[in-house]
């Protein structure tokens, strides 16, 4: 039977008058990669800030590895993180102290050996001493990915991880990604407007417009269902429908 | 609360303050400048006023005492704006940090900021204008004590601000202080001011702390009463800014500000 890592359970966030995010659903298996897609303001950042805590729900839980994050927000953070294009890393300091400091919050051992290790895989030794606000936006994308594994997570989330980068660099992020959930049986929570990326990576996709989950299913599965030929003509038809 | 996790957080200034020299030269500048420029004043003030008989060591130590406070209160706002300015906010809500462990890293680390600023200034008092902060005595342990905690409270409250306000708050930051500096009674007694502002000002322990700087510099003579009086009341205002910044925290998870705070 497949374990849980993340589950939602009625769900709802609502803002003053808005409700951003209407009585959701959803579990994510251990193991498995979940993608996120819908258009812009349809709940996706919201879902996830609530999933790692930031936000409060309104009404329903997120329970994960089978605990209420309500509860249990730093015992689970511990073994969860997260990137965003909307969030850096202290500018100037260098990377390899960006990485120290993250490495300490979260307790990791041998935090020398995992920086270098980290350093390595993510192509970063030659720029270690350099002040992170000198790096290009490829660069820095992938010091927030070594930032994102410093913890060895059992649950990554990432919001658009390969917005703004070039189709090379977008393509190594993917690599690393693929291989970071296949050698580790990780779980990973993707929100992404690339359908390519979603098609490459996801086992599952929940579409998501207007706060709620109106389709789920593999990127085939959802393809077939909406006679379409790919997932990005998907996307624009439900994005589209009832505009 | 864990020892690493404080840790880390105090590194990530440590890192950030020793990175760069005109952050470090500019912490002790306006320090130095404000002492250079009160010692100037008290001189004067020396030479013609005969109501003080030590005027220069009593503005110049009460100007060195409230730039402490000054810095202690900035420091620690400071340390929360860099976060905000760096985008680096949600990042640390999203570690495994509790609120307490961000208050005491702040808090620590916004001492080590105060006093790379407040020392120099210190040490250059004595050769420039032959005033000593030691001429307090053993007192001035629990004075400093008293004014370090006033500006951590004001610093928690500022803050506290931020998170439920958002960046539009940071002008309060820079203000917050000046607005009870005349309440204080930082370079006058207190019974200059009108009866209904006397009591307002009596409900603030810097009254206490400010008035005994007096007492001891003129009279050489310490009474315990006003510093326990000013230690008591801070630990009043201390616990309440920490009570309100764990209402703003649970308010910004409420509003969903944590997640976009430096947009």
């Amino acid at each position: 039977m497949n374990e849980i890592a993340i589950e939602i359970k009625d769900l709802n966030k609502k803002y003053k008058n808005t409700l951003a995010v209407k009585n959701i659903n959803f579990t994510v298996n251990k193991g498995s990669i979940i993608g996120l897609l819908g258009p812009n303001g349809c709940g996706k950042s919201t879902t996830i800030g609530m999933i790692l805590g930031l936000i409060k729900p309104t009404s329903g839980s997120v329970i994960i590895n089978n605990k209420n994050i309500e509860n249990n927000r730093t015992d689970l953070l511990q073994k969860m993180n997260f990137i965003s294009p909307y969030i850096e890393l202290p500018k100037k300091l260098t990377i390899e102290e960006n990485l120290q400091v993250y490495g300490r919050m979260y307790g990791v051992k041998d935090l020398k050996i995992k920086i270098n290790e980290l350093m390595e895989n993510l192509n970063l030794n030659e720029f270690k001493k350099r002040k992170t606000g000198e790096l290009s936006s490829g660069q820095k994308n992938r010091v927030s990915l070594a930032k994102a594994l410093i913890n060895d997570p059992e649950i990554l989330l990432l919001d658009e991880p390969t917005a703004s980068l070039d189709p090379d660099i977008g393509d190594y992020v993917r690599g690393i990604i693929e291989n970071f959930t296949s050698s580790k049986r990780k779980t990973i929570l993707i929100a992404s407007h690339n359908m390519s990326e979603v098609e490459r990576l996801c086992d599952e996709v929940l579409m998501m417009k207007n706060g709620e989950i109106i389709d789920k299913g593999t990127s085939n599965d959802l393809v077939n269902k909406h006679g379409r030929k790919n997932l990005e003509e998907v996307f624009l038809k439900i994005a589209r429908e009832n505009k | 609360m864990k020892f690493y996790r404080i840790y880390a957080l105090f590194l990530r200034h440590f890192y950030l303050i020793k990175s760069s020299l005109p952050r470090l030269l500019d912490l002790i500048y306006w320090p130095t400048i404000q002492i250079i420029l009160w010692g100037f004043i008290s001189k004067f003030f020396t030479m013609h006023s005969d109501f003080y008989n030590n005027t220069v060591g009593i503005i110049l130590s009460a100007a060195i005492l409230y730039d402490f406070l000054f810095r202690s209160s900035i420091s620690f706002n400071m340390l929360f704006l860099e976060e905000i300015w760096s985008r680096n906010f949600t990042n640390l809500f999203i570690a495994p940090l509790k609120v307490g462990e961000i208050i005491t890293a702040l808090t620590a680390t916004a001492l080590i900021r105060t006093l790379i600023g407040v020392v120099p200034a210190v040490l250059l008092a004595s050769p420039f204008f032959g005033v000593s902060l030691l001429n307090l005595g053993p007192p001035l342990i629990l004075l400093l004590l008293s004014l370090y905690a006033f500006g951590i409270t004001l610093g928690l409250l500022v803050v506290s601000g931020l998170l439920r306000y958002g960046p539009a708050f940071e002008n309060v930051a820079w203000s917050s202080l000046f607005l009870l500096a005349p309440l204080g009674c930082i370079y006058y007694p207190l019974s200059i001011l009108p009866d209904w502002l006397q009591l307002l000002a009596k409900t603030l322990p810097l009254v206490y702390i400010f008035e005994e700087v007096r007492s001891i510099l003129l009279n050489n003579t310490v009474n315990y009463s006003n510093i326990m009086t000013a230690l008591i009341l801070n630990f009043g205002y201390f616990l309440l800014s920490v009570f309100v910044f764990y209402s703003a925290f649970h308010e910004a998870r409420k509003k969903g500000t944590l997640i976009n705070v430096g947009e």
